[in-house]
């Protein structure tokens, strides 16, 4: 009760605030976005923002649905940042080190599916050079298979790398694109799904405002 | 202290009446859309009511701004400024390098406002112009990046120019000595600016789909016809000129001047953003306001009409 308060608190006096009023969004299909589970939303990965951005576009109520799936090496490192990751945003770790065997390795994102709960999957696994694409990776594929009718929402964000790149906490206010994509559901190919999705991000990046970039 | 002055202005009643004329315009337009949106194919009509929509809200937060008083009104326009500034410079190519940069040209907005709180007409009118002019290539300097230097000290100082200088000069009409114009008080110039930009903005296209055939600049904007440009003008004349003495302190034949220069100018600042879009291969600026797209793509005409009403009223009058 404590945390979800916690939780709905942060997000509307901080996260809102900073999302909607210092960056400011282009929303593109609001209404394809998935608000009640089981459900995946696959995004591309650029920024620590992403995670915020996705989560600041649901009602505070909905919130502690939404879990985040991210790096436990990253937010589990030390005791402050593994409370606030687990307990504030309620975040699902993940091991990327490849310690642990597959079928432990997504017990949590499988049980949080089961409970009706919408993941939030950066299949890029992490957020790489600013504003590029990397090879995505195929844990998602086999994620939605591990229930019945778990569709992948394909979400692409463009313009957080500027707003707040990697190894940089200083936010400066650009607008940001949030293209929401259509829904996929897994057939019996894993490469095939990992391609339709790929190709989906990339036709949705077509679509952002914010991409004439200076390199 | 005068709180008066602080918390709310008192409105002359010519100035009264245009806002509920503008809300009965609205009023209006919203039961003639209702109307045709049965006719109309529902994406079209869902656009349609999507506009009207935008165009409540977009009147309901102006009025409220300047009913609430000069203060208030002026953090409106700087909120105005910044949406801009930040859409602008979210569309450009910006280098990564430059974002603390960037950064200062956002908090230099609350202090070019702060200039025109305090009526300090001599810096309000150098600040971005002559200072900011200097001070962008020097902080650029410092970054110690020459690859691009151009591009960002070029295009920087110019998004600074549109949206908050031109945009401003709207906020600087509220503080001209109110004693200057009885009739409509500092409400009723930024009335009458506001409203003759948009007016004509939407005569313009109603003449055009009416009568337009020749266009004007069709590798910027293909909509743009000579018959919807000088059907708008014409019209915007008529309307500046009944509204003139009505509002300002303007007489009927500097109210027909007032309607050249903001029907002329209105088309410029429209085809800036135009050729702005083309450039960078966008239909939208935003998608801040639903049915018309962003901040600019809205105030694209008041970057032009603001300064030249401005500078003009203000040499004949104040």
């Amino acid at each position: 009760m404590f945390d979800r308060i916690l939780k709905q608190a942060f997000f509307l006096l901080i996260v809102k605030p900073v999302v909607f009023i210092g960056l400011g969004l282009n929303i593109w299909h609001r209404e394809r976005l998935p608000l009640c589970g089981p459900a995946i939303i696959a995004a591309n990965h650029n920024s620590h923002l992403d995670t915020l951005v996705l989560m600041a576009l649901y009602p505070l109520r909905d919130l502690p649905m939404v879990r985040p799936v991210a790096a436990a090496d990253y937010f589990m490192r030390n005791r402050f940042l593994a409370w606030f990751a687990l307990k504030v945003i309620g975040i699902i770790p993940l091991d990327r080190a490849g310690q642990t065997a597959r079928d432990a390795l997504f017990a949590e994102c499988e049980q949080a599916l089961s409970e009706g709960q919408i993941l939030l999957l950066f299949p890029e696994g992490s957020r790489g050079d600013p504003e590029r694409l990397q090879p995505l990776k195929r844990g998602i594929y086999y994620l939605a298979k591990s229930g019945a009718g778990i569709g992948v929402t394909a979400v692409v964000m463009h313009g957080l790398g500027r707003a707040m790149p990697k190894g940089d906490a200083l936010i400066v206010p650009f607008n940001c694109d949030v293209v929401i994509g259509e829904t996929y559901y897994p057939q019996d190919d894993a490469q095939a799904f990992i391609d339709t999705l790929r190709s989906a991000f990339e036709s949705l990046l077509a679509m952002c405002l914010t991409r004439r970039h200076l390199d | 202290m005068d709180f008066s002055r602080l918390l709310f202005l008192p409105l002359p009643v010519n100035t009264q009446i245009a806002m509920l004329a503008v809300i009965s315009l609205l009023v209006i337009a919203s039961v003639a859309s209702t109307l045709a949106g049965r006719r109309m194919a529902p994406p079209e009509a869902r656009e349609l009511t999507q506009r009207l929509t935008s165009w409540w809200v977009m009147i309901a937060v102006i009025f409220f701004a300047l009913l609430a008083g000069r203060t208030a009104s002026l953090v409106f326009f700087a909120l105005l400024s910044f949406f801009a500034l930040r859409e602008f410079l979210s569309i450009l190519p910006v280098r990564q390098l430059d974002r603390r940069v960037i950064l200062a040209l956002y908090l230099m907005i609350p202090v070019h406002y702060y200039w025109i709180s305090i009526e300090w007409y001599g810096v309000f009118i150098i600040f971005i112009p002559v200072y900011l002019f200097l001070f962008i290539p020097f902080a650029l300097i410092l970054l110690g990046e020459t690859k691009g230097f151009i591009q960002s000290a070029t295009s920087y100082h110019w998004a600074v120019m549109t949206t908050v200088f031109a945009l401003s000069h709207i906020a600087y009409l509220l503080i001209l000595p109110a004693e200057v114009n009885p009739a409509g008080g500092p409400v009723g110039l930024v009335l009458y600016l506001l409203f003759l930009t948009q007016f004509n903005d939407v005569m313009q296209y109603v003449w055009g789909k009416a009568l337009g055939r020749r266009k004007i600049v069709p590798s910027v904007s293909p909509n743009k016809t000579w018959a919807g440009f000088v059907g708008g003008l014409l019209t915007t004349m008529a309307l500046a000129a009944v509204l003139g003495p009505w509002l300002t302190p303007l007489t009927v034949v500097e109210g027909l001047v007032a309607g050249v220069l903001i029907g002329g100018a209105g088309f410029v600042g429209d085809l800036m953003v135009s050729a702005v879009k083309r450039d960078l291969g966008i239909k939208d600026t935003g998608t801040m306001i639903p049915g018309h797209g962003g901040i600019l793509d809205r105030v694209d005409s008041l970057i032009y009409t603001a300064p030249l009403f401005f500078h003009f009223i203000y040499y004949l009058k104040y």
